[in-house]
């Protein structure tokens, strides 16, 4: 029997590592899971991007749920995702609100003409500073924000056809059947 | 990278680059000098980037944001302290933590105020508390578990000891089964 000791422990070491690997293939390491999820959205008052002049805040957003996407053009992955917004952002049943997140407001605009523009409206934080509000760390990163104000989502990286499917759709369902 | 990072040291490698037409005298040694002022200027780069000039008010203050920003993880670049890091968010972070240090925040506020928004992966060193026993605990009892092993290793080794004392000289038990 203890001579089989060393087996068993070799086995146990392995099968840990296996689960090690495998729990790599399932999870995004660079990931970090927010703490603002079912919390209260920051308070933020941006401007927007076509007309700095006029602002948008946390509070005449009150009323109706929106998805917060944010996006910068210097971003690459944003490219990624952004098909994926042109072809099914309309559909998803909730306002898309761009964010346009530390970019100069001339490259994010012809960024949008070039590529199309999916959201309602964009607004700009060029300094980046609500974003550290937000939690912020990368583009792309997804906020669903429910109609009293509160994170009830976050996607860290792009938004793929799969992500809307098993988690956006099912977090917006949510959100409608709560409030009809 | 699934994140996209800002960076502007590709525009300056441009201008870097941007020097007189060669002459024909030694071209090996004019693209030599230009590796070199390549180097010096991306030192500069990397340099100016990492240190910024802070208006702190006196040494004690400098110290202490050098050892509050070395115990916070840049969210961008996972291995690298705000301190250390070159990621625009990291810089972001550097300042806004100067900005609140120059409000009379404690480090414990400062602390607070990133974890409410970026969850206890900011912090290099992780909290004590109920999630992360085992996480500072667990060495503890693999070292114990490993001394038990060693006792009873030894225990039962004494005893054999003991009876294969009895055994005449060039007969050697078979059974080695205690050896490992």
């Amino acid at each position: 029997m203890s001579r089989l000791l060393p087996l068993f422990g070799f086995l146990l070491l392995v099968g840990l590592f296996g689960f090690g690997i495998w729990w790599n293939t399932q999870h995004d390491q660079n990931e970090v899971p927010s703490p603002l999820i079912n919390k209260p959205a920051p308070a933020f008052v941006l401007p927007l991007l076509d007309d700095p002049t006029r602002t948008v805040s946390k509070a005449s957003l009150l009323g109706k749920p929106y998805l917060l996407n944010v996006f910068a053009s210097w971003c690459f992955a944003c490219g990624e995702e952004h098909p994926t917004l042109m072809a099914e952002g309309s559909q998803l049943g909730v306002m898309l609100l761009g964010y346009d997140y530390k970019d100069a407001p001339d490259d994010a605009k012809n960024w949008l003409r070039e590529h199309g523009n999916p959201y309602r409206m964009v607004v700009a934080d060029r300094p980046g500073r609500t974003a550290i509000d937000f939690g912020v760390y990368g583009a792309p990163e997804s906020f669903l924000i429910d109609a009293k104000g509160v994170i009830r989502y976050k996607h860290i990286g792009p938004i793929t056809p799969e992500v809307i499917t098993k988690e956006l759709k099912p977090a917006i369902a949510a959100l409608q059947k709560e409030s009809p | 990278m699934l994140f996209g990072t800002r960076d502007r040291r590709s525009a300056l490698a441009r201008d870097a680059l941007a020097l007189p037409p060669l002459t024909r005298a030694s071209r090996a040694s004019a693209l030599l000098r230009l590796l070199l002022v390549a180097m010096v200027v991306f030192a500069g780069v990397a340099h100016s980037q990492a240190i910024q000039p802070l208006p702190f008010k006196n040494r004690a203050e400098k110290v202490r944001f050098q050892h509050l920003t070395s115990q916070l993880r840049c969210l961008v670049c996972q291995n690298e302290t705000i301190a250390d890091s070159n990621a625009e968010l990291a810089r972001d972070l550097r300042l806004d933590v100067f900005q609140q240090m120059q409000q009379g925040r404690s480090d414990k506020q400062i602390k607070q105020y990133l974890v409410a928004r970026y969850s206890d992966f900011v912090l290099y060193d992780p909290p004590l508390q109920a999630d992360t026993l085992l996480l500072w605990f667990g060495p503890l009892l693999i070292l114990l578990a490993g001394a038990a092993v060693v006792v009873i290793a030894i225990r039962r080794r004494s005893r054999d000891a003991g009876t294969t004392a009895q055994v005449p000289a060039g007969q050697a038990p078979t059974d080695n089964e205690d050896d490992w």
